[in-house]
């Protein structure tokens, strides 16, 4: 695995990224900062980390979508590289229009920490091999805005092309409003590109990952897209 | 040349903020508020003098960066 983490002004989850990848891909990523026109070569995995990229000026994201890094990160996506954002990552994807929709306010107005139950719908993309379909993971969230949306023909093809990879569920799996913490349609926790090549979720699997500090369910995500690159390389 | 963008949330779109400015403005006593929706104004100062240009700019610059056209719409006026 040869990835490289974004880092924009306000980024802050970017060394928490850096220890994951490190940790499980078995190499340090490129630490790469916005004003940068290209990915290092060689680069297999771009990783938007989370944060508040320029303070969530304007809106969240907005301003990190228009960096220059995010151009080099368009045609490495167009060329099918694979693209993983986190958080305020996802946020940046939706907002540089690389995914669909927007991530507005929690629902209860609050910014929302703590722990939350995952539904993983499909085990056939390079994100979520590390898990069986149907799978429920536990992973944390901390946002403000995470509440995802888009138009209603948006959300069919979506859901119509198994592109919804994670919803927020009860623990055992059940898609129901007094688990969906933020208020996402369709209890929306993460999706895919059309291209199946980039992923954009709002909870943070790097943060569960050592038996340490808890419990360790993101591992299968980032083991599997190290398995996944190993593979194709 | 001076112009004035305005952000507005789409009919539809749900707005938290307007509703809790809503919710905070009947508990002062505010009376016959029925809806509030909350946006954003950007004043903005352009170099040149030809006003069709002058908003065909700040087209541009709502379309690519102002507002999240996704949810949100916008108005130009310029103020001459």
């Amino acid at each position: 695995m040869k990835a490289a983490v974004l880092v924009f002004p306000g980024i802050n989850r970017e060394r928490d990224m850096a220890r994951t990848l490190e940790l499980i891909g078995g190499r340090p990523p490129a630490m790469v900062w916005h004003t940068e026109r290209q990915l290092p070569a060689g680069t297999d995995l771009a990783v938007i980390p989370g944060g508040f990229s320029y303070g969530d000026y304007l809106r969240c994201g907005a301003i990190a979508a228009r960096a220059p890094i995010m151009a080099a990160v368009r045609s490495f996506a167009a060329g099918g590289g694979l693209v993983l954002g986190v958080c305020n990552g996802f946020q940046i994807l939706c907002e540089a229009g690389i995914l669909p929709g927007v991530l507005m306010r929690n629902q209860n107005l609050r910014f929302i920490c703590r722990e939350v139950y995952l539904k993983v719908e499909r085990s056939d993309t390079p994100f979520t091999r590390g898990y069986n379909a149907g799978q429920v993971i536990r992973v944390p969230v901390a946002h403000g805005e995470g509440n995802y949306i888009a138009d209603s023909e948006t959300i069919a093809r979506l859901e119509g092309e198994g592109r919804v990879v994670f919803r927020y569920s009860s623990p055992d799996g059940m898609i129901d409003p007094n688990w969906n913490h933020n208020g996402a349609i369709n209890a929306i926790a993460g999706i895919l590109n059309a291209r199946g090549n980039v992923l954009g979720m709002m909870p943070h699997p790097e943060n569960h990952v050592e038996a340490s500090i808890g419990p360790t369910d993101g591992r299968g995500l980032f083991a599997g897209l190290a398995e996944h690159l190993a593979r194709a390389a | 040349m001076k112009a004035r963008v305005t952000v507005t949330l789409k009919s539809g779109i749900l707005d938290p903020q307007g509703k809790a400015i809503e919710g905070a403005l009947r508990s002062l006593g505010v009376a016959g508020v029925t809806s509030v929706r909350q946006g954003k104004v950007f004043d903005i100062e352009i170099d040149g003098a030809d006003p069709a240009q002058a908003e065909a700019l700040l087209k541009q610059a709502a379309d690519k960066l102002l507002a999240n056209t996704v949810i949100e719409n916008y108005k130009v006026d310029v103020v001459g």
